[in-house]
């Protein structure tokens, strides 16, 4: 009962979300605005039927409702309450029901905005109303989580147990509220390009509007997936946090798109400019989403993450992307030739170094494209079959990056209009002096010698040490009184807070990737009983092996002991498991961390070996240095993100914000 | 997910019943120091055939071993790093590598965002050096105009935001 009611709800969100975008249409059409207040009533209405229809799956799920055979397919009875309810979205048909549900509440979240004109938001809720009833329709249609099951199974096949996992029952609800969020910024930009005529004074205001939109979900991309690759990290037991894996590509497109419209949408907003910019990178940021969504799940990838999905259905994703995507961009070429962009710029200007900066996001953006798709292209073309991994990224995307980076710290010292470059530089010159000196002493002190990643560091160091320095020079550290600083850094707006801390955050990110990836030691060997294994400057000693059971597995226990391998430092005792769940067949590593500063000890306990009489494990050990800066760093952007978004100036065009419910 | 199903359940499975079954035999790494760091990073870049978007490096799998085994024979009957590639990417094409090719066919992957990125900056360098060439000469039109617009400014104090100049 509670599973129809569930479907109905869907069904009824699907006609509430055309009813949306024909309310707003026509209302847009006659200026009625009764009519648009009915569409922005639908609005809601459509986002509180999705949400009853997930609250029923979610239902179906806790009560363990086997004749639903979504349930069936991904739940078990004998699995924990969490994984019970993360089992709702995790599956091809519950995360679709998820990205429905974010779609709808963003809507909502848009149909109560305030202080956008009459015409833009109509226009917007309408194209808001048109992905959701694309999406509910996609949904209702092919991809229903309700179906039933007759007879129902007494037992279920169970959640895959790699996604039993804390870290990855949060994962889809953030990635979702960044991927979909971004459907705002896309329904925002085809509203502009109905809506705005050549008046000069229309850009800056919609940059304002569409910022807060475009920064809450690019830090929630940001969270989601530095927690998807945190689990990638400790549950598949390789070691490595960042696969340039196809899935993983899918979420980094929008990321990239999204953080270009950031920095993009701040000169249209400020000075008028690159409007038509701005409204290309908020189409691409969705499009790319729903790329993503096509990749994952129509079977085209082969990747660890993607959802098993029959081609078919595939094929309606893409239909969905190119109807949107295709139509958005058609508007796009036709009406960018009218935007009138606002105030002229000199290349060397705050402008001109977001230019740059998005230039080559744009092109960073250009290569996680291309690596994804080029296989799959050139197979349909010609018939050759290439791979493209970490080694072609490592060329391309890198480079490209650097050359950004090394640009950033000058940017936010520029001033509008026309900057003085060598007045930023005397002002950096300390950060440059301090990065250098870092530079040359990892390559000095850390042995082995590399080159690449003591310039990584390096360049790591510029960004944390420019963001300082920002701040200082806004602070007139050193140069006015304690107490004036003191005054000025109170005085600092939320949204500089914010930048410099996401910058910074960048810094310590890349500082932990370079130094993870440059120094990291590992080592593989059969331990019986007492015997060790030693890696970088870390030695483990398995001490005990049991079985032991949890609540849907049983599992191999090794107790370990991690002790510096010159016996200078603390022992301590980890725990490395390998878990055999019987209900899917299926065998997981659960990873002995032992957190040692920066760095991680890495334990994974392997497969048997040895012999009866004296049983030995395959016990791999990874020495991570600085590894814990890698998720750091994204959760300091991700928090500068939301320093910004509080900023008085960009709350006020918007009104009193509903949408964290999402 | 199949794979780690089938690869890594049934050892664990023969655990279980106590139905002791060979289990692969650990790696075991070339006495050179140096001929196993070339090794290592070899397998880096080498794609498990049977998995899904893996490097032989980081693959449990079986199939795995035997390459990571058969890669580290060759290194130490003295094949350089380009003769193990060669010899893959002869055995089993160009798709187990993760480096792709370079050729005809792979030019738009290698050099497109490159090509983009040093046209976007040419297209504004060109842009930059127009804008500035034809700021200088004003017809008396334009020069009515501007002072229309200097005489406006001093009662419209924000300026930037409704400039009538469109950035072009």
């Amino acid at each position: 009962m509670i599973a129809e009611l569930g479907a109905f709800a869907l069904s009824l969100a699907l006609a509430l979300s055309i009813l949306q975008t024909a309310l707003s249409a026509a209302g847009r059409a006659r200026r009625s605005p009764v009519l648009t207040g009915a569409a922005q009533g639908a609005a809601l209405a459509a986002a509180g039927a999705v949400a009853l229809s997930f609250a029923a799956l979610i239902y179906a799920f806790v009560v363990s409702d086997f004749s639903v055979s979504n349930v069936a397919a991904n739940s078990h009875t004998d699995k924990p309450m969490l994984y019970k309810v993360a089992g709702a979205w995790g599956s091809h048909e519950g995360s679709l029901l998820l990205w429905c549900l974010v779609l709808t509440v963003f809507g909502g979240a848009l149909a109560r905005a305030r202080g956008l004109p009459f015409g833009l938001k109509a226009s917007a809720v309408a194209v808001q109303g048109a992905l959701g009833s694309l999406f509910l329709a996609f949904a209702v249609f092919t991809s229903s989580p309700f179906t039933r099951l007759d007879p129902a199974p007494f037992q279920g096949a169970s959640l895959n147990p790699l996604l039993q996992d804390p870290a990855l029952a949060v994962h889809p609800p953030l990635l979702y509220a960044g991927y979909v969020g971004f459907s705002v910024c896309f329904s925002l930009a085809v509203a502009a390009l109905i809506e705005g005529r050549a008046q000069t004074a229309f850009w800056p205001a919609w940059g304002r509007w569409v910022r807060p939109w475009a920064l809450a979900s690019w830090a929630f991309l940001t969270v989601g997936i530095t927690l998807g690759s945190f689990w990638a990290y400790y549950e598949l037991g390789w070691g490595g946090w960042w696969f340039w894996d196809p899935v993983e590509n899918a979420s980094f497109m929008p990321w990239l798109a999204g953080a270009a419209l950031l920095h993009s949408a701040v000169v249209t907003e400020r000075r008028g400019a690159l409007a038509g910019w701005t409204v290309f990178l908020a189409l691409l940021a969705f499009s790319f989403s729903m790329l993503g969504a096509f990749l994952v799940r129509s079977g085209v990838l082969t990747s660890v993450h993607a959802f098993a999905v029959d081609p078919q259905r595939g094929l309606m994703l893409l239909a969905i992307l190119g109807i949107t995507a295709g139509a958005a961009f058609a508007l796009f070429a036709w009406r960018a030739p009218q935007l009138k962009g606002g105030g002229l710029f000199a290349p060397v200007s705050r402008e001109g170094a977001l230019v740059l900066n998005n230039l080559f996001l744009t092109a960073a953006a250009a290569t996680v494209l291309l690596g994804t798709l080029y296989p799959l292209i050139l197979e349909a073309a010609s018939g050759a079959t290439i791979s493209v991994g970490p080694p072609y990224f490592a060329a391309t995307f890198v480079p490209l990056m650097t050359v950004a980076f090394i640009i950033l710290p000058a940017g936010p010292l520029l001033a509008w209009k026309r900057g003085d470059l060598p007045g930023a530089m005397q002002r950096l010159a300390v950060a440059a002096g301090l990065a250098l000196v870092s530079a040359l002493a990892a390559y000095a002190l850390w042995e082995p010698r590399k080159a690449f990643a003591a310039a990584g560091v390096g360049l790591g160091a510029w960004l944390i040490l420019g963001s300082l320095a920002e701040v200082a020079e806004r602070a007139r550290l050193f140069r006015a009184s304690g107490a004036e600083t003191l005054r000025r850094l109170k005085g600092l707006p939320l949204g500089a807070w914010g930048m410099s801390l996401a910058h910074l955050g960048l810094g310590v990110f890349i500082l932990g990737a370079v130094v993870e990836t440059g120094f990291k030691a590992e080592a593989a060997r059969a331990l019986s009983l007492g015997s060790s294994v030693s890696a970088g400057p870390w030695t483990v000693t398995l001490d005990q092996v049991r079985v032991v059971e949890g609540p849907n597995y049983l599992a191999e226990q090794g107790r370990l002991t991690v002790r510096p391998s010159d016996d200078r430092g603390r022992a301590k005792t980890v725990t490395a498991e390998r878990r055999f769940f019987p209900a899917g067949g299926q065998t997981t590593t659960e990873v002995g961390l032992d957190f040692r500063g920066l760095d991680d000890v890495y334990v994974v306990m392997g497969e048997r070996a040895g012999t009866p009489e004296q049983p030995a494990w395959v016990v791999r050990l990874y020495w991570n240095p600085w590894a814990r800066l890698i998720f750091l760093g994204p959760m300091i952007m991700a928090f500068g993100g939301l320093l910004s978004l509080l900023d008085r100036r960009l709350r006020l065009g918007v009104g009193p914000r509903r949408r964290k419910t999402a | 997910m199949r794979r780690l199903s089938i690869l890594l359940a049934a050892p664990v499975l023969a655990l279980m019943l106590t139905a002791a079954e060979p289990p692969a035999a650990p790696d075991r790494p070339l006495n050179d120091p140096a001929q196993e760091a070339r090794a290592q990073a070899l397998f880096k870049d080498v794609r498990c055939v049977v998995c899904q978007h893996e490097a032989i490096a980081d693959s449990p799998a079986g199939v795995a071993g035997d390459m990571r085994r058969l890669i580290r024979e060759e290194i130490a009957s003295g094949a350089s790093d380009q003769a193990v590639r060669d010899d893959l990417v002869r055995r089993f094409g160009d798709y187990i590598l993760f480096t792709p090719p370079v050729r005809a066919g792979t030019w738009l992957l290698w050099f497109g965002p490159f090509a983009l990125a040093a046209l976007a900056l040419l297209v504004l360098m060109v842009r930059a050096r127009r804008g500035s060439a034809e700021a200088e000469p004003l017809s008396p039109d334009e020069e009515r105009r501007l002072q229309d617009i200097l005489a406006n400014e001093k009662l419209r104090r924000d300026l930037d935001a409704t400039s009538p100049h469109d950035g072009r």
